[in-house]
């Protein structure tokens, strides 16, 4: 059953880093072009607040990074701590959870 | 060129330490050629593996100034750095004694990686005809020359710290079948080799493409691996 997932787990994570690979760019440049007010709370939520296009953006960068990141953390927890079995994918599938949400949260608050 | 070479050799196992000989320089000295200078004419109970002497046979490699070669094919030349050199087993592997490695775990890993090949024909039927110029022919015919000396198992740092790992030549040798149109095990195969102690495991660091004394490439066949794993999962095939 392994091979299966194991497979499955690659290519989600070789699809995510190819839109990571588009976002986190427009993301940096994005953060140094716009702000020319100060980096507030403020200041970004009167700029970007209801602006569905930046919204569709982070819902996919959100959703790439909660992909991403977990299936990373997983392999490095079996690579450098031996860390393998249920718990160990029970524990990245929870971290998947609190990253779609902590984004999620974020961008729907900001941009709807 | 100078007279004489300083050999640190291991000698030991496990535990053990580097011993110092002074070795007589000659032209186009081969670092086999040391070796067996040693045992023949300085100490008689240094123990280490050869066979053929030219290349072919895959027994004589190991790691010499820090890297993993063939002592046969290796020139004193090309690696003595100011006229000093050690030599040392093979990483990776146990080592029985001195320079002689047990490769049991080598070659059970291909194994492993269902590195036999499995067809269907029987001596009373015809040849299979395998068109030269096919793109699967020509992926076999890339990796088909590995002669299994351990070189890139040694260099492989996944292998190092992942003893569970297939390792680059076992991997090399299950992508050789898979492009085997003949064989009959492909899926078997694919599922032998998935997973993190097969092809999913390498970082691609490329040591054993660096070190691979017959310039393959098992890098590319353990990618070749993981695409054709891809491949029969989307098609629901795994």
């Amino acid at each position: 059953m392994s091979y299966r997932s194991d497979t499955t787990l690659w290519l989600a994570q070789r699809a995510s880093a190819l839109v990571l690979a588009l976002c986190v760019p427009v993301h940096l440049a994005t953060i140094i072009y716009a702000v020319r007010r100060g980096l507030s709370a403020d200041e970004i939520y009167e700029r970007v607040h209801g602006n569905h296009e930046w919204l569709a953006f982070y819902l996919v960068f959100v959703l790439a990074v909660a992909v991403h990141a977990p299936i990373g953390l997983r392999a490095i927890a079996t690579e450098w701590l031996g860390w393998r079995g249920t718990s160990r994918d029970v524990v990245a599938v929870l971290f998947a959870v609190l990253l779609a949400w902590m984004g999620l949260r974020a961008a729907l608050t900001l941009f709807l | 060129m100078s007279a004489t070479l300083k050999v640190k050799v291991w000698r030991g196992a496990a535990q053990g330490e580097f011993q110092t000989f002074e070795v007589p320089r000659h032209a186009s000295q081969t670092v086999l050629d040391v070796v067996m200078h040693i045992q023949r004419a300085l100490d008689p109970t240094l123990a280490y593996r050869y066979a053929c002497r030219v290349g072919m046979c895959g027994s004589c490699a190991m790691t010499v100034n820090g890297a993993p070669r063939w002592t046969c094919r290796t020139h004193v030349d090309k690696v003595a750095l100011k006229n000093e050199m050690s030599i040392a087993p093979l990483r990776n592997l146990p080592v029985i004694r001195d320079l002689a490695t047990d490769m049991s775990e080598f070659f059970d890993k291909w194994a492993k990686a269902k590195g036999r090949f499995s067809g269907e024909r029987s001596r009373r039927d015809d040849f299979a005809r395998v068109a030269p110029g096919s793109e699967r022919r020509k992926a076999a015919d890339a990796g088909i020359e590995c002669i299994g000396c351990g070189v890139c198992y040694a260099a492989c740092d996944v292998v190092a710290w992942h003893r569970d790992y297939l390792g680059p030549a076992a991997l090399n040798r299950a992508w050789t079948l898979v492009n085997d149109e003949r064989d009959r095990e492909t899926l078997e195969r694919l599922r032998a080799v998935a997973g993190d102690a097969g092809c999913h495991a390498c970082h691609t660091h490329m040591s054993c493409t660096q070190r691979c004394p017959k310039q393959l490439s098992p890098t590319a066949s353990i990618a070749g691996l993981k695409r054709a794993l891809v491949k029969a999962a989307m098609e629901g095939e795994l």
